[in-house]
């Protein structure tokens, strides 16, 4: 078996993501190369060639990748598609956006979110926002995947020595053109690679209300995510919702603010190794998942929380 | 302009799905149904597009058994203009559904086709993405802005970390986020008016797609229950549970 792997990462660093999708190529088995398309991206390919595991580095670097345009990039994963039986990339924003697409082109089906390898041809993901697992089996020749990164525990960063192989394959498909974006600037960890996570819901108010949790996140180093409530009512953007159609998440702990615990939220976060539910409502659903249950109104909670954590 | 809409019709949101005893899927019998709401949020938007005068005609097209045309009246409610419906009784996934609306798309020639970014019933979010690169088109996933300019449409999509504004050459795929709108509720009249509405019905065969299966579905299972753990007394009983028990602070 040859796998191919598309490393996730910004242009500037390699995202963990990537180091979790080479672990469920290792369960699969056989030899595993590593693409890097982007845009200055060598330091990456440096850094993909380091991760335990892997065979090859493959180095696609131009502007048509700098913006992970999956018009594009399924054009240059197609091209390098021979010879592979499994291609893997992390189920983020770039592999669901592309790995359709190279499946299609492929005329394959494609795999989506596995949390599991069974066999080489059986994989394992969630249905029904997790109300559902199912084992599926792929007849396909080609099997192309997206992973769910925290399914896998992430190889090893340092002690590989892959080579590394500069590619001159330069594709651009002309459909679509790169605007503009505005990325959120946060000093705070990456929502779906956080060891903490501080979420809050509805029960926030406002998005005012949400510096409060940003405030003791920092004191304990977590990333702030919030719910579907919260994002549908304004408080907070899109990109910190957890859930089935936001981010999945599975850090050491998870502390549940002002969440009932609808269960698209559920499916988001209950992978969490330690979750704690602070909520005005003692039969919020949230708690029946809840490894700590605190029932109070959050207002006076989480100042007090506060004051705990900065006496430690 | 024309535009083409896909609708899925899927478990409702709000019912707790049970897996079947023997394990060969989800317990589906007498449970309510209605349109994903991706799907919604797809129909909305061209319902939108209408209004401003940007789109003259709004297509909405549906794959699976008859209960489907439901969902196709439904849109049709909303402000859709007509139905096709693609009856089958057979299990469909994401490739050959992106194939049979691409032989409906070589067909009508829309200028833009918005689908929901996934269903929440298989959680696949492949469709929108195959369709486009069957059908050679661009696209814009996970969509929360969509603005037409002349023979481009710029799209808002929803990235990791942010948000990203792409230009895409018409005809172009766009997939539905959630922020993209809030879909309206269909008043009764339109409800009564979108029964005269023309609805169109043709099979797989029709449209010359082979609609074989690539995937099995081995079993589905519940996932592994978690159990609820214990209540504290206030933030100080918490905090210490965190540090000396969890030990994860």
């Amino acid at each position: 078996m040859s796998i191919l792997v598309i490393a996730e990462h910004d242009n500037s660093s390699l995202k963990q993501a990537t180091l979790s999708v080479i672990a469920a190529a290792k369960v699969i088995g056989g030899n595993i190369d590593v693409l890097v398309a982007g845009e200055n991206v060598a330091a990456i390919a440096e850094a993909a060639a380091k991760a335990d595991g892997v065979n090859k580095v493959m180095v696609a670097d131009n502007a048509v990748y700098g913006h992970f345009l999956g018009e594009n990039l399924s054009q240059l994963i197609v091209e390098l598609a021979e010879g592979y039986t499994h291609i893997l990339a992390a189920a983020g924003s770039t592999g669901k956006d592309t790995m359709p697409r190279v499946a299609a082109l492929l005329d394959v089906a494609q795999i989506s979110d596995i949390i599991r390898v069974e066999a080489p041809d059986t994989f394992v993901r969630p249905i029904y926002a997790g109300n559902a697992i199912a084992t599926i089996k792929s007849s396909d020749s080609v099997k192309v995947i997206t992973v769910r990164p925290t399914g896998f525990d992430p190889v090893a960063a340092e002690g590989g020595s892959a080579s590394v192989e500069q590619l001159d394959v330069v594709k651009d498909a002309g459909l679509s053109t790169f605007v503009s974006e505005q990325k959120a600037k946060s000093d705070r960890p990456d929502l779906a690679s956080a060891g903490i996570v501080v979420s809050g819901g509805r029960g926030m108010q406002n998005g005012e209300n949400f510096k409060m949790l940003e405030q003791i996140a920092d004191l304990m180093g977590a990333a702030v995510g919030a719910s579907r409530a919260a994002v549908d009512a304004g408080f907070v953007p899109n990109d910190m919702q957890v859930g089935q159609t936001g981010k999945i998440v599975a850090p050491q702990l998870y502390i549940a603010v002002g969440i009932s615990g609808a269960i698209q939220h559920l499916a988001g976060m209950s992978d969490s190794k330690v979750i704690v539910a602070i909520n005005k409502d003692e039969e919020a659903p949230i708690f029946q998942v809840a490894d700590y249950g605190l029932v109070a109104d959050l207002f006076e909670a989480i100042p007090k929380l506060e004051e705990e954590l900065k006496k430690a | 302009m024309k535009v083409l809409v896909a609708v899925k019709r899927v478990v409702d949101y709000n019912v707790k799905v049970r897996v079947k005893p023997d394990n060969s899927g989800v317990d589906l019998a007498n449970v309510k149904m209605a349109m994903n709401p991706f799907c919604e949020i797809a129909v909305e938007e061209a319902v939108r597009l209408k209004e401003k005068g940007v789109v003259n005609e709004i297509v909405v097209v549906s794959i699976g058994p008859k209960a489907c045309q439901e969902q196709i009246r439904t849109a049709l409610a909303l402000g859709a203009d007509r139905g096709i419906h693609i009856e089958t009784d057979a299990e469909i996934q994401s490739l050959q559904v992106a194939k049979l609306l691409k032989a409906v798309a070589d067909k009508e020639q829309p200028n833009l086709v918005i689908l929901g970014k996934q269903a929440i019933d298989s959680d696949n979010n492949q469709t929108g993405q195959m369709l486009a690169a069957l059908a050679g088109m661009s696209q814009g996933t996970f969509a929360s802005e969509i603005v037409i300019d002349g023979d481009k449409v710029n799209v808002t999509r929803e990235v990791d970390g942010g948000m990203m504004t792409v230009s895409l050459t018409l005809p172009a795929v766009v997939t539905t986020d959630l922020r993209l709108n809030e879909p309206r509720y269909a008043s009764l009249p339109n409800i009564m008016k979108a029964k005269k509405k023309p609805l169109e019905s043709i099979s797989p065969a029709d449209l010359g797609v082979d609609v074989t299966p690539r995937l099995t579905i081995v079993k589905v299972e519940a996932p592994a229950s978690r159990q609820a753990g214990i209540k504290v007394a206030d933030v100080a009983e918490l905090v210490n549970k965190l540090k000396n028990e969890a030990k994860v602070i």
